[in-house]
């Protein structure tokens, strides 16, 4: 014991006297560690308390303080209370010891134990006898930590204080200019205004001194170590002057006067405060400022500088019409929704009746922002707004001003959309349907395009209305689309035919399962008429296009199943009138896209998964097989052709990705048996030999249906096992080593990598790679295999396969291992080899360092920069243009070889402007552009003669290279 | 809108920039020759403006209708419109737009570039100074001068 106290009394002797700070860590981790009690320490600091020295007590109080920060969990509450007394006390003493006191206190408040009463007098004592904006930041920090801590764990008796703890608060913060504290305080003042501190007499005091910041201009310092960023400030202020309705009256004056401000930043936070705010208030707290809001809220959005300040103006209008609108009215206040309506609708309704369409937009925005905000606002509105909208339609005979009013039009409907309730509510457009109706439908029968498009998207926006459209007008609009659809030729119109019918088939599938389709139909299957010759030509192309139209339409309409059912067999009978000869090998493949497009949109459902895996698969599988059978001899059908076929995979397997899983095992084992065993069983108008072996054809026409299998089993989710894969796997190996067909062997490789890489890890894997393998070897050794090239694709394709099973990352990685190991032969090879083969070369060199990523490119040009410099001169076009465009990157941030080379970088770039393929004349400029931003001694040289060279593709017959020349050219 | 001195016209009227050039089919078809046309003249000449942060497109100063230009007889004729009559700048602007050309046209072509008529106090004048060959290499010796007027050709994305 006694050891231990002279210990004590040396780290306190050592501290206070010999001012090492270290020791105060020693004494804390004593303390902590049991050796002595905080009272022990307090005794031997007796003689530096009681000291006639200031400084020496104001050291002893930081040792106690600096312990007590470490070791403040450990007391018990009858030292917090003794330590309270005496913390309080030195309060009063030398300005000096203020500091210690201040960082001990801190450290107390962190107690748990704190006895009840002693909050109160902690801030009692602290706000009479400190001024705190004298002193220090970490003090002042000090200090509003301390509140923190309390109003954490204190709350019931801070509110006890009244009005005097806000009032202490406020002379504490008043006149703060540290960032790092100011986030403190806005905190404090945060937490005083949303907890329900009794503000009392001092709302306005609070409010002046936090407010005094608004709106927060602060631009952290470079390197800002602290990390107090702007908008943090400015969130935590919002909280603040956002946070109460007693704030009202102060701060909307003050966001009044703040819009008026120049700068950019302090209307944004000037807007967003008062959306904010608003949404807190009540009709009561805004009606005064009404007016002096609106006529800011419009100039800025009249006026507008940048959008963001336009969007936020909108939202603040929208926000006070919400405020206004929610607000519940006694029986003596007016309505001030209507009020603040009426000023809205008095300055802008005008706008929308102006000759010249002037301000027709800002004042439309501001309007439907309006409108947005509650149903009540947008009955208001629209009941003001919409008669004259369509008397303006039916006034203004100008397309141009037709478009606008309609655009306007739609931004109501799309803005009524936002607030509309579930409740069963008519739409506010109820009594306008029949104007609404007839403006659109006039609109559809212009003949101008862009107004034609318009209409669609309104007329898209009117069914989306809830029960506003009826039966009727539905029926009328199908026959509009359907009208525009077959007789429109304008490109973007027939896009917008289809966008809009595929949102209404959605909403309304009837009607178009009763008209849409059916028309449709007849007018594909109708032949065109040709009398003459002379017309046929251009009729059959019409038509073809007709046709084309159509086909999008039927896969944009088919989203609900019940269109489905529809539209897919219409689809399915365009693919068999193909085999006869009555569409085109173009329209087959949209017909199939269609399809692929349904199977890719439609809601995944037993129903529609029975249709696709039931219906259509295996009668597209029937399809192809009658015209493989068929054979080439006499009328070749179309789906014979690869186009064809390659579209009618994507088909099968998004179905079996995407659609009802076990009926797309059940297809995968019917495509499988069908392969396998020529089992024609599940196949629609079933009159097909039995003894058909497709794996096993030499006739093409047969063989290239591996295709087809390839989308049945590979599209597999993962969790199913395809059936019988050995077998399969056996015979595709043999297939894709012997028939001759390219697309029959590259399918069949396709179909057996698909398959390995579904395969899981493990020895059976592994066997059947090695003997893949074996038989690729053995067919690449023998110099009389005629199957060189098969052999060959399917190595490429396992490789691929097995590749893509393990992490993207190491594609990169083996692009750049690949990459090292090659580059040093093929330099070799090139210096090398004759002249003649060295094109060769640097065609092999320039295509590897064109995949390679940016990072390894830079690093690895250097070495092959001669090599490159090299293959610019060589007469490949492929090669110029595979080094140019990897040159290009180098050269915005160019090695220092680089610009060594300069000189015969230029000669070689200036040369290739003149070259005969545009392309490399493009990228060469693009280089000699890239060039221009070097270093300014580095180039000067050349300077003169780069200019005069570019004088020449100035005049360059191509407008695009031109384009490039003008740029380099001037930047040089 | 910093820097202490009075701009002339602090808020002019703002027009809207014309999109990017469309690409037909034939750009990209190396057998057809493709004339430079007023369009291609027009995109060259997006100047900033030496008072506003602007292009001379968004200020009006030049209008598409007002660029002329014929590949056969190698000339090109520009007009621009100051955005007020006594536009101190009008020189400066028609300078940059000469300079302009000057780089980015072959050397067969005749450029003339002139004040669209009834737009400037002392029209006649600068148009002279404009036309006058000797006036304006002597003006681009002047190293102050030649600064500012790379300044305005600097694109803004640089």
């Amino acid at each position: 014991m006694a050891a231990d106290s002279a210990l004590l009394l040396s780290l306190v002797e050592e501290y206070v006297s010999g001012l090492q700070d270290s020791k105060a860590k020693d004494t804390a981790t004593a303390v902590k560690n049991g050796e002595f009690t905080v009272l022990q320490l307090v005794e031997a600091l007796g003689l530096s308390l009681t000291s006639s020295q200031p400084h020496t007590r104001a050291r002893g109080v930081q040792l106690l303080s600096e312990v007590l920060h470490e070791c403040y969990g450990g007391l018990t509450e009858k030292e917090v209370e003794v330590l309270l007394v005496f913390y309080e006390n030195r309060l009063k003493d030398h300005h000096v010891i203020t500091p210690p006191v201040l960082q001990g206190l801190r450290a107390l408040t962190k107690c748990t134990v704190l006895p009840p009463g002693s909050a109160v007098s902690m801030l009692r004592s602290l706000f009479q006898d400190v001024h705190v904006q004298s002193l220090m930041l970490t003090e002042r920090a000090y200090v509003y930590n301390m509140l923190i801590n309390l109003m954490a764990i204190r709350e019931a008796e801070l509110k006890g204080l009244g009005a005097d703890f806000v009032f202490g608060f406020v002379q504490s913060m008043d006149g703060e200019r540290d960032p790092r504290n100011l986030l403190l305080a806005f905190q404090i003042a945060k937490g005083i205004v949303l907890r329900g501190y009794d503000l009392g007499k001092f709302t306005e005091e609070l409010f002046e001194v936090t407010s005094c910041y608004f709106p927060i201009d602060f631009s952290p310092p470079p390197n800002d170590p602290h990390g107090i960023t702007r908008e943090e400030l400015i969130l935590t202020l919002r909280d603040v002057l956002t946070g109460t309705p007693g704030f009202a009256e102060f701060l909307l004056p003050l966001i009044v006067e703040k819009l008026d401000s120049d700068v950019q930043s302090a209307k944004l936070d000037s807007l967003q405060t008062l959306t904010a705010c608003v949404s807190q208030y009540e009709h009561k707290d805004l009606a005064e400022f009404l007016e002096g809001l609106w006529a800011s809220l419009r100039r800025e959005v009249f006026q507008t500088s940048s959008e963001k300040i336009e969007s936020a103006g909108l939202a603040a209008v929208t926000a006070i019409t919400s405020c206004l609108s929610r607000s519940v009215l006694n029986s003596d206040s007016e309505d001030s929704l209507n009020t603040f309506l009426e000023l809205v609708l008095k300055d802008c309704k005008h706008h929308l009746c102006e000759p010249d369409l002037k301000l027709v937009w800002p004042s439309a925005k501001l309007l439907q922002a309006a409108c947005s905000a509650s149903f009540r606002a947008s009955c208001v509105i629209t009941a003001a707004i919409m008669p004259s909208l369509i008397e303006q339609y039916t006034n203004r005979a100008q397309c141009s001003q037709r478009r606008t009013l309609l655009e306007v039009v739609q931004k109501f409907l799309q803005s009524v959309k936002t607030c509309q309730t579930s409740e069963s509510e008519d739409s506010v457009f109820v009594a306008f349907r029949p104007s609404l109706c007839s403006m659109v439908f006039s609109a559809l029968t212009e003949t101008n395009s862009s107004l034609q498009v318009t209409a669609c998207s309104v007329l898209t926006s009117l069914a989306q209305q809830p029960g506003l459209l009826l039966d009727s007008d539905i029926e009328l609009a199908v026959d509009h689309l359907t009208r525009l659809l077959l007789t429109e030729q304008d490109h973007t119109v027939s896009v917008a035919v289809v966008e809009c019918a595929g949102a209404l088939a959605e909403l309304h599938p009837a009607a178009f399962i009763s008209n849409f389709i059916p028309r449709l139909k007849t007018e594909m299957f109708s032949e065109p008429i040709d009398q003459d010759n002379n017309r046929a030509e251009s009729e059959q192309l019409s038509h073809h296009a007709v046709r084309q139209r159509c086909l999008s339409a039927l896969a944009a309409v088919s989203i609900k199943p019940s269109v489905v059912q529809e539209s897919t067999p219409v689809l399915l009978q365009v693919l068999s009138a193909a085999h006869t000869g009555g569409f085109s090998v173009e329209e087959v493949v949209l017909a199939c896209r269609s399809l692929q497009r349904i199977a890719e949109q439609v809601p995944d459902s037993e129903e529609t998964g029975r249709c696709f895996h039931d219906v259509i698969i295996p009668r597209l599988l029937s399809l192809a097989l009658q015209a493989a059978l068929q054979g080439e001899d006499g009328n070749r059908s179309p789906l014979l052709e690869e186009a064809v076929l390659s579209s009618m995979v994507p088909i099968i397997s998004t179905s079996c990705s995407r659609l009802q899983p076990t009926l797309a095992l059940q297809t995968a084992s019917r495509a499988v048996s069908l392969f396998l065993d020529g089992d024609v069983s599940f196949l629609p108008d079933n009159s097909f030999p039995s003894n058909i072996q497709l794996l096993k054809q030499h006739s093409w026409t047969q063989s290239q249906m591996v295709c087809l299998l390839v989308g049945c089993v590979c599209s597999l989710p993962r969790s199913m096992e395809v059936p019988r894969v050995d077998e399969l796997l056996s015979a595709l190996e043999e297939m894709s080593c012997s028939v001759l067909h390219p697309l029959s062997y590259t399918s069949a490789a396709k179909c057996l990598s698909g398959l390995l890489n579904k395969k899981p890890h493990g020895d059976s894997l592994d066997s059947r790679i090695h003997s893949t393998m074996k038989r690729v070897c053995s067919e690449l050794d023998s110099s009389s295999s005629s199957v060189h090239t098969q052999a060959f694709t399917l190595m490429i394709w396992v490789a691929k396969a097995l590749l893509l099973r393990y992490h993207p990352l190491f594609t990169t990685l083996t692009d750049k291992r690949f990459f090292s190991e090659n580059s040093a032969k093929l330099v070799q090879g090139f210096n090398a080899a004759p002249q003649e083969k060295k094109p060769n070369f640097l065609k092999a060199l320039s295509n590897i360092v064109n995949k390679l990523p940016k990072q390894v490119q830079l690093t690895e040009l250097p070495a092959l920069l001669s090599l490159l410099l090299e293959a610019l001169s060589c007469p490949d076009l492929g090669v110029q243009l595979s080094t140019l465009s990897c040159l290009q990157p180098v050269l915005v941030d160019p090695p220092p070889s680089l610009i060594q080379q300069l000189e015969a970088l230029i000669g070689r770039l200036l040369a290739l402007t003149g070259s005969p393929d545009m392309e490399v004349r493009i990228s060469s400029l693009r280089c000699i552009h890239a060039v221009s931003q070097f270093p300014e001694h580095e180039i000067l040289p050349v300077r003169a003669r780069v200019l005069r060279a570019l004088a020449r593709p100035l005049d360059d017959r191509k407008r695009l290279v031109r384009r490039e020349a003008v740029h380099a050219r001037n930047d040089w | 809108m910093s820097g202490g001195t009075t701009l002339e016209n602090a808020n002019p009227v703002i027009f809207q920039r014309s999109g990017e050039r469309l690409l037909a089919d034939t750009d990209a078809d190396e057998d057809v020759h493709d004339p430079i046309d007023d369009r291609e003249i027009f995109d060259i000449l997006s100047i900033n403006d030496p008072e506003h942060p602007l292009s001379l497109e968004e200020l009006n100063v030049l209008e598409q209708v007002r660029v002329k230009v014929n590949d056969a007889e190698s000339s090109v004729d520009v007009q621009f419109t100051p955005t007020i009559p006594h536009c101190s700048m009008a020189t400066l602007i028609g300078l940059s737009i000469k300079v302009k050309l000057l780089r980015s046209l072959p050397e067969r072509f005749k450029i003339d570039v002139s004040i669209t008529p009834g737009t400037h106090a002392s029209e006649e004048a600068l148009n002279k100074q404009l036309a006058d060959k000797e006036r304006v290499a002597a003006a681009l010796e002047n190293s102050a001068l030649l600064e500012v007027v790379n300044q305005c050709l600097t694109n803004k994305s640089t």
